[in-house]
This record gives structure tokens, C-alpha cells and sequence, in this order.
């Protein structure tokens, strides 16, 4: 199937080899994947720390952009988190029905990649080979706004030769929260040393998650600590191969 | 202080995050141990929001109606606009029976609207009779939970506070041997004072019956054995119906303590001949319920019955505590309902002291949707602000750089040169917010979608 | 402008949207027996639900003791004993049945909280009890006593016959009227307030005694205390 692809502002700028892997495990699969030019940002960040007329402006774009696609794909919960709950909200705040209309509509056709393979596509095993000792993070937005960690758990189990552990708390939010993680920096830090604690428990060589953001937070953290423990997404494992 | 502010001295309090972690941790697992004894959770969470919608919706009527039904059943109904005129309302009430002491069990609404203060100036002494607000009041302290205020003392503090204020040097740190101390010490005035104050946690519009849920039994005692009881009630507390009482009871203690019923519920409809008070006094207060209601994307707050399972889930609570958030109602549904009822001119940092994780709206027993209420909480302290502050035009330019693919490829190249503003953006408060425990990441040479040009 | 008016003004300003309360709720559906069976299994007989409510009470230490109807008067005088009740008061309408022997029985003569902080117990019956949450509802009638009574003194003896058990807190609430005031029990009185270290006894009776008569043989009373099944009075 045609299926357009979303990358994320940050992916895009500082996570590519997310997005390249994406295109990777799509294409691998058989499907034809097209890249929108004319995306940008899906404005999460305004349309969660409250500049409203920002977030809408922005939501009216990737409706332009994207509405008629029918299947659009995301490495990541939060952004895709944000077309579902939060465009909805802001069009209904500001009386916009047709908008509202539009994000109602085309909500469901936007999937993180977890749950389009698993459910769109019905498929687990991606041909995907990562012998490594792994650790999963179930990022928030995901997990609780899309149902995406069981797709994402059952993704990676899938890959021949991963050597899966689970965390302690693997629900426990990481502290990054967007603007929260400058803002509220102290107890984002502190939400921070909890997950890298559990991390590096483990014993795992890399801690993987649906979301770049907190993968760039906890990497972050894990780096500063020099713990040894490298952050991939879970794109880019599935796109390994021997 | 701010939350920030109030943030880094909690953080810093090794003794506080201990107990914090332990409290949390053990009652999460007891929360989820009784959920999962009930055969559809969902149904019941729904029920449990659709009565309070009713009430909340219909909430004039439905106030009439009490008032009609305490009043029938032998009750005074008063009315207060805000908290200063509720305390003088009570004072009034407390005065006129010639007392200089009032009993009060525990009630977050009293503590909202400084109760005890208001009475203390006018000659009258609100003896705290729950075991968390007897340690609060002792200490001079402020609680820090809503279901167990005390949380953040640990036993040994607890011992050397009752060693001083209760003059009991002999005491040991003991759990039991504590609260037999504070029982004795309490014991002589409930069943003595003849001026009981009370809060509620459920009033039913059509019989006039008001409910109380507690575990130690000093909420029946100074709601039965005073010859006057004067319950305080927030006027968000009503259900319309008889019937939603046990829906609210099956959603209550398990969301709370993790059990199956508490200790003691208590109903009481107006005045019962031989039996308990012969005056009551049901004292509705405003103080800013009305601002939430106006809100229609904020009303849902209002469903709150005070259960804590919000604040028990929460990350940044099980770091930080209850003190941080500055307010009688701390977590999650504080940082929504405390800059609620003051209209956003205080508390207007609290929407943002979270990571809009949702654990919060996982548990709650009736489905407020905290993360969206925090979301369009940020909305209104946005809108609040001076045009020219810092991060307005910071989000600005970002949302600008967003709005054209030219712009946006610009401001990632000047990126990957280190300025402008994407790499600006997103270090929206001070880049050492970010560095003071976080590596940051590079910016690749090549992005996604040039690299998507070239292939 | 009166309080009372200003307040119901705003509140009438507050939803001029209409937000529109959802059609009223059905009530909630009778609750299925707690272990619930497979639709068309015959109904379970009440020794279920009696045992469900001892291992509930139970929990939450409350001693549950059993008699038939013959034996009550010796299981409540067992009941006592244990916990040391010498002189104990009785709601006003407990069965003579009941009442044990060698024990001092005092009437309740309007007495004060502090003359009933002085007895050793209290001994009633109740106007129904609840399986799933082991729960014992009081309703201030002659085999409950005031409300008082079952406050002060620091020992409740509470007899309750196996009929009066009903499956489920909504069940309860079908039978009891607002008229009365209502008292619900679970167990002792406690605290987690000191460290969430839960401590047994607080300021109500620190120790709760049950002894649940089994149904049959000498066809047990049902309480008067426990109403038909109409719904609760509206005027």
C-alpha cells in the first residue's frame, strides 16, 4: 500500500536514521512509501505548553498536507498522540466545526509504527535480526493514548537474537514532558535518574522506546553518566539486519 | 513559592522521598489489587462520572433541591459566596451556642477556606480530631496529601512532636503507640465538646442525606455526639440521587485506600430524633466552584471526589510531595482545581508541573481527563501573559520557522551551525536547564529530508 | 442580593451552554453475585454469600463467630468473655434470646458519652450486612441502637442472622431508607495516617465481634430493621 510518511520536527533534524529506518522496515515489507515535502512540524510543542493559536495554525497545516493521504506513519506515539487528542481539543476550543470535522476524520488514519505493523499490517516479524541485550521503555503517549505497548513489546520480540529485558517500572514516565524537561528541569532530572537507575540495573547494552524525545532525554542522561548503555529507537532496530 | 521553588527543597529531602516512594508504591499496589477484584471497573468509573455530570449539569436545581430536603428533614441550610463569608458563617454559628471549642473532623473544604484561623480569631479553638490533622496542627505544619496529610512526617519526627506537644516524653516511635496517644489525648474532648464541625464527602439532592467516609471513627464522633454539628460542603459535592451513593461508595475506598469499604460511612438526613445532633447546619460554599463551572472545558474537574488515586500515580508527586504544589490540593487534580478556583491569578505554574503522562487519568474513578484540563490550563496562563516575555516570542519564531518548508530547511541548517532558532527552541529556558544533567544531542549533517532528496 | 441567591445566580450563569445532563442513568443493574455465575445457573442458596461476608469481615479482623439459633446467647457470651466485656450496654430492641448470661446487661437510659465510654462494650444486632465488602449497616432502630452506642464503648458485639446478608453494596442500599440515619462498618476502626503503617484502632471501638446465626432450622427472625424492598420515600 501507499503509505505517506510523518517525521517528526526533531526526528527530521536530530534523529534521521529514525525516519531512514522507518523507510527501511516500510519498504522491506513491500509497500511504497512517500514523503509529503511540504510537512513540517505537527506543533506539539505549542499545542502542549499552551499557545494555542500556534497549535492551530499548525494543526490546519497538517491537515493541508496530509488529509488525503489514507494511511500516515510516525516513529512516534507523541506526535502521533497529538493529532488524535490534541487537534481535536484545540478545534473545539476555538468553535472550528469544519476543523474539528477534518481532525475527526483523519485522526485514525495516522499510526505510530508499532501499532500500523501490527495493526494495519498484521505483521510481528519484520525480518529483523539485533543480537544485543535490550531494554524496552514504554513512552507515555504511546502507551496510554494509542495502546501502542503491546504492539511495540510484540515488534521486538520478533527480532531474531534480541535478548529482551524488562525494566523494573517500564511505565514509569522518563521526565521529559516537552517544555517540562527546561522548565521543571530539577524534578524532570530527577524522574530522569529513576528510569536511567532501572536502565542500568538491566544490564542492557540498549534502551529502546517508541519516542525520540525520550530516548533523546534519557540518552542524554545515560551518556552524562557515562553508563555504557546506548538509546536506539525502535525503528532502527527493526531495520537491522545480519 | 513557586512550584519550582518548592520543587528543590522537596528534592533535596532524602527523608521526605523515602516515605514518598514507600507511601506511593504500597498504595498503588493496594488500589490495583481491589480494582481488580471488581468485575467491570470501566462500567463502574462511567457511572461514577455520568452521576456527578448530572449533578454538575443540573447543579441549581438540583442545590434547590437539598436545601429543600435537609430543611424538610429537620436541617438549616446557609449559603457562602467565597471562604471569608463561609467562616463567618460558621463563626456566627459557633457563637451562638456560647462554645469556645468546636470538634472537627477531617474536611480538605474547612482547610481550603482557613476555617481554624477565622474561628482562633474570634476566640474559638477547632480542636483537629483526625490523626493526620492533629499532627499538622501541632507541628504548625501544612498538609501535604489528601487522603493521609501527614505523609511526609515520618514516625520519629511524629514521636518527638507528641514528646513536646502532648508532653509524652515515654513514647517510642511505634505506629500504634502513637495514634493510643493520640487517642487518649483527644478522647476526653470528642465526647464532651458540644460543637462539632464536619465536612462531607457526599450530599443526595433528593433525600438530604449527607455522607461521610473515614477509618478512625472521630468523623461519627463529632458528627453524632455533639448536641451541634455544622457541616461545611463544597457545593461540587452533591449527587442528585439515593441510588449514585453506592456507585460513589464502590469507586471511594478502593480508589483511595484499597479497600473494599472503609472503615466507617456515616449518612445523615437532616435531624434523628433521640439520636445524635438535635441542630444541623449545612453550610454550602462557593469560593470559586462557580468559576470552574463556567468553564466548559474545565468544569469536568469538579467531578473530583478527593480519592488521591491521582496523586498516588503520579511521577512528579512521588518526587516532589504534596508542599511543592503550594495548595491544600496537591498532584495532579491540585494543579488543575487550585488555579481553577483562584481564577488563574495564583497558582498559574501548577498546569505546568507535569509531564502530561496520564497516569493521573488512568486511575481516576471518574474519568476526569486531567492531561487535556492541564493542557487547557496552559492555554489560559498563556493568554494571561505579557506579550513580550521570553518564551512567547521564542514559540512564536519556532511556530513561524514551522509554517514554510523554505523557512523550516533554513532554521535546520542554522541548527546543525549551532544557532538560530531551532537550536534556540527547544532550549526554551536557560541551555543550562537542559546540561545540568543531560548530555545534549548533535544535530547530523545531513537531515531526513535531504538525505530523502538524494536517494 | 442574598448569598443563597448569588450563588444559584452563578451557577445558572455558569451552564448557560446547557451542557444537558445525559438522559437519566438507568440505574444501575441488580449486581450479579460477586463470584458471578454463567447465565441460567440457578441461584446460589444465602450460605454462600454468609461465607463470603465471614471471610470479608474477616479480612479486616473483625472475629466471626457461628451459632444457630439456639446458641447465640452462649456465642455473644463466648464473644465477650474473650475480650474481657463484664458490663456491657444493648441496643434496645436485641432479642432476649440474644442476651447473654453472666454478663451485667445495661438498658440504654439516655446515657452519656461518657457514662457509655465507661462500659466495656456494646452489644446489638444490625439492619442487614453486606457479602462483598463484609460490611455490617446500622440504622439507628431498636436492634441497632442509637447511634452512639455503637461508638463509644470500645467493643461492638454485633449478631447478625444469615438472612439479613444481601450480595452487594447497591443491594444495600435498595433496602435501607434515608429516614434512619446509617451507620456502615468494616471492620474495626484504623489509620494509616503514620507512615501508611496501618494502626488497628483509632477512636471507634477498637474491637469488632460477629457472630453470624446460620439460617433454618428454628426459622430466624428477619429483622424488622431492614425495609421492604420499595424504593426510599421521596415526599
Amino acid at each position: 500500500m501507499r503509505i505517506a510518511l510523518f517525521v517528526p520536527c526533531f526526528v527530521d533534524t536530530l534523529f534521521p536514521a529514525t525516519a531512514r529506518a522507518t523507510v527501511t522496515v516500510l519498504e522491506r515489507l513491500g509497500h511504497e512509501v512517500v514523503f509529503p515535502e511540504e510537512q513540517t512540524c505537527c506543533g506539539q510543542v505549542h499545542a502542549n505548553a499552551g499557545h494555542r493559536a500556534q497549535g492551530l495554525r499548525l494543526a490546519r497545516r497538517f491537515v493541508r498536507v496530509f488529509g488525503d493521504e489514507d494511511a500516515i506513519v510516525a516513529p512516534s506515539g507523541s506526535c502521533v498522540a497529538t493529532v488524535r487528542e490534541r487537534y481535536p481539543q484545540l478545534a473545539e476550543e476555538a468553535g472550528d466545526e469544519a476543523l474539528l470535522a477534518d481532525v475527526r476524520a483523519l485522526g485514525p488514519r495516522v499510526h505510530e509504527l508499532a501499532t500500523f505493523l501490527v495493526g494495519v499490517l498484521g505483521v510481528e516479524d519484520v525480518g529483523a535480526s539485533f543480537p544485543h541485550r535490550v531494554t524496552y521503555h514504554a513512552s507515555c503517549h504511546g502507551l496510554r493514548s494509542l495502546g501502542a505497548g503491546d504492539a511495540q513489546l510484540r515488534v521486538l520480540r520478533a527480532v531474531r537474537g534480541i535478548d529482551l529485558v524488562e525494566l523494573e517500572n517500564p511505565t514509569a514516565c522518563c521526565g521529559f514532558g516537552g517544555t517540562f524537561a527546561v522548565k521543571n528541569a530539577e524534578v524532570s532530572t530527577a524522574m530522569l535518574g529513576a528510569k536511567a537507575a532501572d536502565v542500568i540495573t538491566t544490564g542492557a547494552e540498549v534502551c529502546t522506546a517508541g519516542d525520540d524525545s525520550c530516548l533523546m532525554h534519557l540518552g542524554g542522561g545515560l551518556r552524562r553518566l557515562r553508563a555504557g548503555v546506548r538509546t536506539m529507537h525502535i525503528a532502527e532496530i527493526l531495520a537491522s539486519t545480519r | 513559592m513557586s512550584f519550582a521553588a518548592g520543587a528543590h527543597d522537596a528534592l533535596g529531602d532524602a527523608q521526605l522521598r523515602a516515605n514518598l516512594r514507600r507511601a506511593t508504591t504500597t498504595i498503588r499496589a493496594r488500589r490495583q489489587d481491589a480494582v481488580d477484584e471488581v468485575d467491570d471497573w470501566e462500567a463502574l468509573r462511567e457511572r461514577g462520572a455520568a452521576a456527578k455530570d448530572r449533578a454538575l449539569h443540573d447543579l441549581a436545581a438540583q442545590l434547590e433541591l437539598l436545601e429543600a430536603s435537609v430543611e424538610r428533614a429537620g436541617g438549616h441550610v446557609h449559603w457562602a459566596r467565597d471562604a471569608e463569608e463561609a467562616c463567618h458563617v460558621v463563626a456566627g454559628l459557633v457563637r451562638a451556642q456560647g462554645a469556645d471549642r468546636v470538634i472537627k473532623a477531617k474536611s480538605l473544604t474547612t482547610d481550603e477556606i482557613g476555617l481554624n484561623e477565622a474561628l482562633a480569631e474570634e476566640g474559638v479553638r477547632a480542636i483537629e480530631t483526625d490523626l493526620a490533622e492533629l499532627i499538622v496542627q501541632l507541628a504548625g505544619d501544612r498538609q501535604s496529601h489528601i487522603l493521609v496529610p501527614a505523609i511526609h512526617r515520618s514516625r520519629a519526627e511524629i514521636r518527638a512532636l507528641f514528646a513536646a506537644e502532648l508532653d509524652r516524653p515515654d513514647l517510642s516511635d511505634d505506629p500504634a503507640e502513637l495514634a493510643e496517644a493520640a487517642r487518649l489525648h483527644l478522647r476526653e474532648r470528642l465526647l464532651t465538646v458540644p460543637v462539632g464541625i464536619s465536612g462531607a464527602n457526599f450530599a443526595v439532592a433528593e433525600t438530604g442525606t449527607i455522607c461521610l467516609v473515614e477509618s478512625e471513627g472521630n468523623g461519627r464522633m463529632c458528627t453524632t455526639l455533639p448536641e451541634v454539628l455544622i457541616t461545611v460542603m463544597g457545593i461540587e459535592k452533591l449527587l442528585p440521587r439515593w441510588e449514585d451513593l453506592p456507585t460513589m461508595l464502590e469507586l471511594l475506598p478502593r480508589s483511595a485506600t484499597g479497600e473494599r469499604m472503609s472503615p466507617y460511612v456515616s449518612l445523615w438526613t437532616g435531624v434523628h430524633e433521640g439520636d445524635g445532633p438535635r441542630e444541623l447546619h449545612l453550610v454550602l460554599v462557593d469560593a470559586g466552584r462557580t468559576d470552574v463551572l463556567a468553564d466548559p472545558a474545565g468544569r469536568d474537574a469538579l467531578r473530583c471526589i478527593r480519592c488521591s488515586a491521582c496523586l498516588n500515580s503520579c511521577p512528579v508527586y512521588e518526587h516532589v510531595g504534596g508542599h511543592a504544589y503550594g495548595s491544600i490540593y496537591p498532584g495532579p487534580i491540585g494543579a488543575v482545581l487550585a488555579p481553577q478556583l483562584a481564577r488563574m491569578e495564583e497558582h498559574a505554574d501548577l498546569p505546568f508541573a507535569s509531564t502530561l503522562c496520564g497516569a493521573c487519568a488512568d486511575v481516576c474513578p471518574v474519568k476526569i481527563d486531567i492531561p487535556a484540563l492541564l493542557v487547557h490550563l496552559r492555554g489560559r496562563a498563556v493568554d494571561r501573559r505579557r506579550r513580550l516575555d521570553p518564551e512567547g516570542l521564542a514559540m512564536a519564531m519556532l511556530g513561524r520557522a514551522f509554517e514554510r518548508p523554505g523557512r523550516y530547511e533554513a532554521a535546520q541548517r542554522a541548527a546543525r551551525r549551532g544557532r538560530g532558532i531551532l537550536a534556540h527552541a527547544w532550549r526554551v529556558g536557560p541551555l543550562g536547564a537542559w546540561t545540568s544533567s543531560r548530555e545534549l544531542p548533535e544535530v547530523p549533517d545531513e537531515s531526513f529530508r535531504a538525505w530523502w532528496r538524494s536517494r | 442580593m442574598t448569598a443563597r441567591d448569588e450563588v444559584l445566580a452563578r451557577v445558572r450563569a455558569a451552564l448557560t451552554d446547557r451542557p444537558g445532563a445525559p438522559a437519566a442513568a438507568p440505574g444501575a443493574p441488580p449486581r450479579p453475585d460477586v463470584r458471578a455465575a454463567a447465565p441460567g445457573t440457578p441461584p446460589r442458596p444465602d450460605r454462600d454469600l454468609a461465607r463470603l461476608f465471614a471471610e470479608r469481615a474477616g479480612e479486616y479482623r473483625a472475629t466471626v463467630r457461628h451459632a444457630t439459633p439456639a446458641t447465640v446467647a452462649e456465642a455473644v457470651a463466648a464473644a465477650l468473655a474473650a475480650r474481657g466485656g463484664h458490663r456491657v450496654v444493648a441496643a434496645p430492641g436485641l432479642p432476649t434470646a440474644w442476651r447473654p448470661a453472666g454478663v451485667e446487661v445495661v438498658g440504654d437510659d439516655g446515657l452519656t458519652p461518657v457514662r457509655l465510654d465507661a462500659l466495656d462494650g456494646v452489644l446489638t444486632g444490625c439492619a442487614l450486612a453486606i457479602a462483598e465488602t463484609g460490611t455490617i449497616a446500622l440504622d439507628g432502630g431498636p436492634r441497632c441502637g442509637r447511634r452512639a452506642l455503637t461508638l463509644v464503648p470500645d467493643l461492638h458485639v454485633c449478631v447478625i442472622e444469615e438472612e439479613q446478608i444481601v450480595a452487594s453494596l447497591a443491594d444495600a442500599f435498595r433496602r435501607l431508607r434515608p429516614e434512619s440515619p446509617i451507620t456502615f462498618v468494616s471492620g474495626p476502626s484504623a489509620t494509616s495516617d503514620i507512615e501508611l503503617h496501618r494502626v488497628e484502632g483509632v477512636h471507634g471501638p477498637r474491637t469488632l465481634e460477629i457472630v453470624l446465626i446460620a439460617a433454618g432450622s428454628s426459622g430466624g427472625q428477619v429483622s424488622q430493621a431492614v425495609s421492604s424492598a420499595s424504593a426510599p420515600g421521596r415526599t
